[in-house]
């Protein structure tokens, strides 16, 4: 792709009161517009709820954006569903950056005004980085129809049932030489007493 | 039990451990040490004539001691497979035959002294760690002398002393003369809850065990005296509160104190507890005759293991750390592998059974897909640029990189690679590209962070599976601390390349701090001692060149320890503030200027010592 083809659109979180508490979001959004190659920044109240995934869907579309930023939360959590929300709108899921501005800005700086200076660079760095992004494929594999469960316990014993009643073939491992685990030495259980 | 044992379509392998794990989520590869029974199980009938006429007496573990079993055994009479084993160490001896009394009466003539272990391997497509959890050992902790006094035992003991008959037959009978105690006090929290000794947590079913002991104990002997000593008692759970009443009802005195002392009588041998009642604010003394200690748990020795062959992440107190405490709490952080039971954390029965259903529901639904995305984070060999040098090959935690004949340039097995970038950061001929985490996408963040104002900002770079979250978690719970690291993710630490630390200083970077997982934890096996050596290798170069080498930091955090995150950064950023402007401009002059080190900056380096790994850890 051409440098000057890169078409980036910013999605500036406030997350109810988490992130705006202590970010001025609409201060980060206007920054995020003056990044290299941002061509569109916007506002949500929630970017994970459906309006917010609707509305990035929509500007994929109506700005022509090829790569996504969602300054929010951790990508360890709302990463798969960005990227998801990337996908539906035909975007290479690849081609999706998130900037953490919320665990690592707003929940831990009290002060506004460095909340709000981290924010911005947070976002920046996230551009950054997505004007760098390229489209991935990702390899499907087989999954073998078959299932390892390590320790006999009463837990082990349950998974192992379960997953055998379904139809698939399991493979209990149990390091002593009877299954039963610690369930083995109780007399009586709690609450039932049976 | 016997529905696990006969059920057709799972293969028992008991008496037996996991040896090695490789593959990836729906392509695990299994050994598995089956160990010799030196009795063929499947044709043993438990006829028991072996053990009569074995001469041997052994510690019984499946009674704690509390009996004695042979040499050649069952572990209890329900087990499953229902087969006798030979404990070697044990038995009279095999090499030459000193004895051999068991084969003799053996009739379907089941029992080979010369078995050997078997190696056995498994293809399977998802993983169920459930290694359970274990009992803590209460003579570490001797303050109510459980080493010295027999009339003082575990409540793991008082269970079986109850349990149908195997010891004391109908009856509980107390150790020194062999009759039912008229009175019983039960101590809560020993081992648990405990910051000193023992561990901090509340082990979660020693409370409601307890509580159960004393109904036992009611319905069987309505006049004996119980006693329970607790700090807290806490009944969380569903119809837990109905029995902790019934229990007060039928008589059991609940007394808030623990005891501080306990003697013994040396002629009756009762034990003699003393604690203050801090319902009433009085000492009382109990004379009992029987003294229960109501033991906490702790992770099992095995589960260490277990965590190392499947690279999983443990949390502070030892138990398994879940994908996520709230949203996840089945799955492991690695893909195809979920956890059930106590040894993510300590459960009940209910609770134990309700997780290990909701993992095999996990594990069916990865399973019924029968085809599976893996995410497209691998790394890329450019065969014009390698040179087969092997440093790759030698790096790659999965041996996911290999190299088919001398001189052939290396390639990349993409289904086995899980990107960690250690190949990319260790190649010097730039022929390794780590898609998605490519050093132009990183570089071009260390330039955005240090465009403006590059002395305030804290260069930080933080893997994605302990560090990043560490930091997360810190958010989670609101810990603050000082706002000027900027922080640049990698799946790894292992992906932080050598140049991205000298492009940093060089761009004016007061700090640098590079944060992996602890090493034991590392979601790469061992990607990041790579991390440490390459760390260690730059801290020579800057002292060489003359530039204070703690200015690179390396610390380890793990996804837990969200009060190290806040410990890290506020020693970053007192690090941060002895490094003046003019310091900054000497470094980038230093770096633009090749490796000619200045003199007296060198001297002066040479005279501080090196910079310590863990400089949060002396906080």
């Amino acid at each position: 792709m051409v440098e000057d083809e890169r078409r980036i659109g910013v999605f500036v979180c406030e997350c109810g009161i988490n992130i705006s508490a202590t970010v001025d979001c609409d201060e980060v959004t206007e920054y995020a517009r003056t990044l290299p190659d941002v061509v569109f920044s916007i506002k949500n109240r929630y970017t994970c709820a459906e309006p917010g995934q609707e509305e990035i869907k929509r500007f994929i579309k109506e700005e022509n954006l090829n790569r996504v930023v969602v300054a929010s939360c951790t990508p360890r959590m709302h990463e798969p569903t960005f990227r998801q929300c990337c996908a539906d709108a035909g975007l290479n899921p690849y081609l999706f950056e998130m900037a953490n501005i919320r665990e690592h800005c707003s929940w831990v700086h009290h002060d506004r005004k460095e909340a709000t200076k981290k924010a911005k660079d947070t976002i920046k760095l996230a551009v950054a980085r997505a004007r760098k992004l390229e489209s991935q494929e990702e390899l499907t594999v087989p999954v073998t129809q078959a299932a390892l469960v390590v320790g006999g316990g009463i837990a082990g014993m349950q998974a192992s049932l379960d997953l055998a009643d379904a139809g698939y073939q399991v493979y209990l491992v149990e390091k002593e030489p009877t299954i039963g685990g610690l369930m083995s030495y109780i007399n009586k259980i709690f609450p039932t007493m049976d | 039990m016997m529905d696990v044992g006969r059920h057709p379509k799972i293969e028992l392998l008991t008496y037996s451990e996991i040896e090695n794990v490789t593959g990836y989520i729906g392509n695990f590869h299994v050994n598995v040490r089956k160990k010799a029974r030196y009795v063929d199980e499947d044709a043993c009938t438990a006829c028991e004539k072996c053990a009569e006429v074995c001469p041997v007496v052994a510690f019984d573990e499946h009674q704690l001691g509390l009996a004695s079993r042979k040499a050649i055994y069952i572990p209890f009479p329900q087990s499953v497979p229902a087969s006798y084993l030979i404990n070697m160490e044990d038995c009279l001896g095999t090499n030459p035959i000193a004895c051999g009394k068991c084969l003799e009466v053996c009739d379907p003539k089941c029992i080979d002294y010369d078995e050997k272990d078997s190696i056995i391997e498994l293809d399977v497509g998802v993983i169920i760690v459930a290694t359970g959890m274990d009992v803590i050992d209460p003579t570490v902790l001797d303050e109510y002398h459980y080493t010295e006094f027999e009339n003082v035992m575990t409540s793991w003991e008082f269970e079986i002393l109850t349990g149908p008959g195997y010891v004391t037959g109908s009856e509980l009978l107390r150790p020194t003369d062999r009759k039912v105690p008229k009175s019983i006090g039960f101590i809560q929290c020993v081992g648990s809850r405990d910051d000193k000794r023992g561990h901090p947590y509340c082990s979660n079913i020693c409370c409601m065990n307890t509580v159960k002991d004393t109904l036992y104990l009611k319905e069987h002997y309505p006049d004996m005296e119980c006693y329970v000593y607790y700090m807290d008692i806490r009944t969380f759970g569903k119809q837990y509160e109905d029995l902790y009443k019934r229990s007060k009802e039928m008589g059991v005195r609940y007394i808030r104190g623990i005891p501080g002392d306990v003697e013994e009588d040396p002629e009756t041998k009762n034990v003699i507890v003393a604690v203050e009642n801090t319902t009433t604010g009085k000492l009382e003394h109990h004379e009992l005759d029987m003294l229960v200690l109501s033991v906490g748990v702790e992770p099992r020795v095995e589960t260490a293991d277990i965590q190392k062959i499947l690279t999983l992440s443990k949390a502070p107190d030892g138990f398994l750390a879940e994908s996520h405490y709230q949203l996840n709490p089945i799955d492991s952080p690695t893909g195809g592998i979920f956890l059930a039971g106590c040894c993510e954390s300590p459960k009940d029965v209910k609770g134990s059974v309700t997780q290990a259903s909701g993992a095999a529901a996990r594990a069916e639904r990865l399973l019924s897909q029968r085809r599976v995305k893996v995410e497209a984070i691998t790394s890329e060999i450019d065969p014009d640029l390698c040179t087969s040098c092997g440093i790759c090959v030698k790096v790659c935690p999965y041996k996911a990189i290999r190299i088919e004949k001398k001189k052939a340039p290396a390639e990349v097995i993409e289904a086995a690679c899980k990107g960690c970038g250690t190949c990319a950061a260790e190649c010097k001929f730039g022929a390794i590209t780590m898609k998605h985490f490519t050093d132009d996408q990183i570089l071009s963040m260390i330039d955005a962070m240090l465009e403006e104002k590059p002395e305030e900002k804290i260069c930080t770079f933080a893997c994605n599976w302990c560090s990043y979250a560490g930091a997360d978690l810190a958010g989670l719970s609101r810990i603050q601390y000082p706002p000027n690291a900027r922080i640049i993710r990698t799946m790894c630490s292992g992906r932080v390349d050598e140049k991205f630390i000298w492009y940093a200083f060089q761009k004016g970077a007061p700090v640098v701090l590079v944060s992996g997982c602890h090493f034991v934890d590392c979601h790469y096996i061992d990607a990041n001692r790579w991390t440490q050596k390459r760390i260690e290798k730059i801290w020579d170069k800057l002292e060489q060149k003359g530039i204070r080498p703690e200015r690179l930091q390396l610390e380890w955090c793990s996804a837990a320890e969200a009060k190290r995150w806040q410990s890290i950064m506020r020693a970053a950023e007192n690090l941060r503030k002895t490094v003046s402007k003019q310091e900054i401009e000497e470094t980038i002059r230093i770096l633009s200027n090749g490796d000619k080190p200045k003199t007296k900056a060198k001297a002066e380096a040479k005279g501080k010592k090196k910079p310590k790994v863990t400089a949060a850890s002396s906080e």
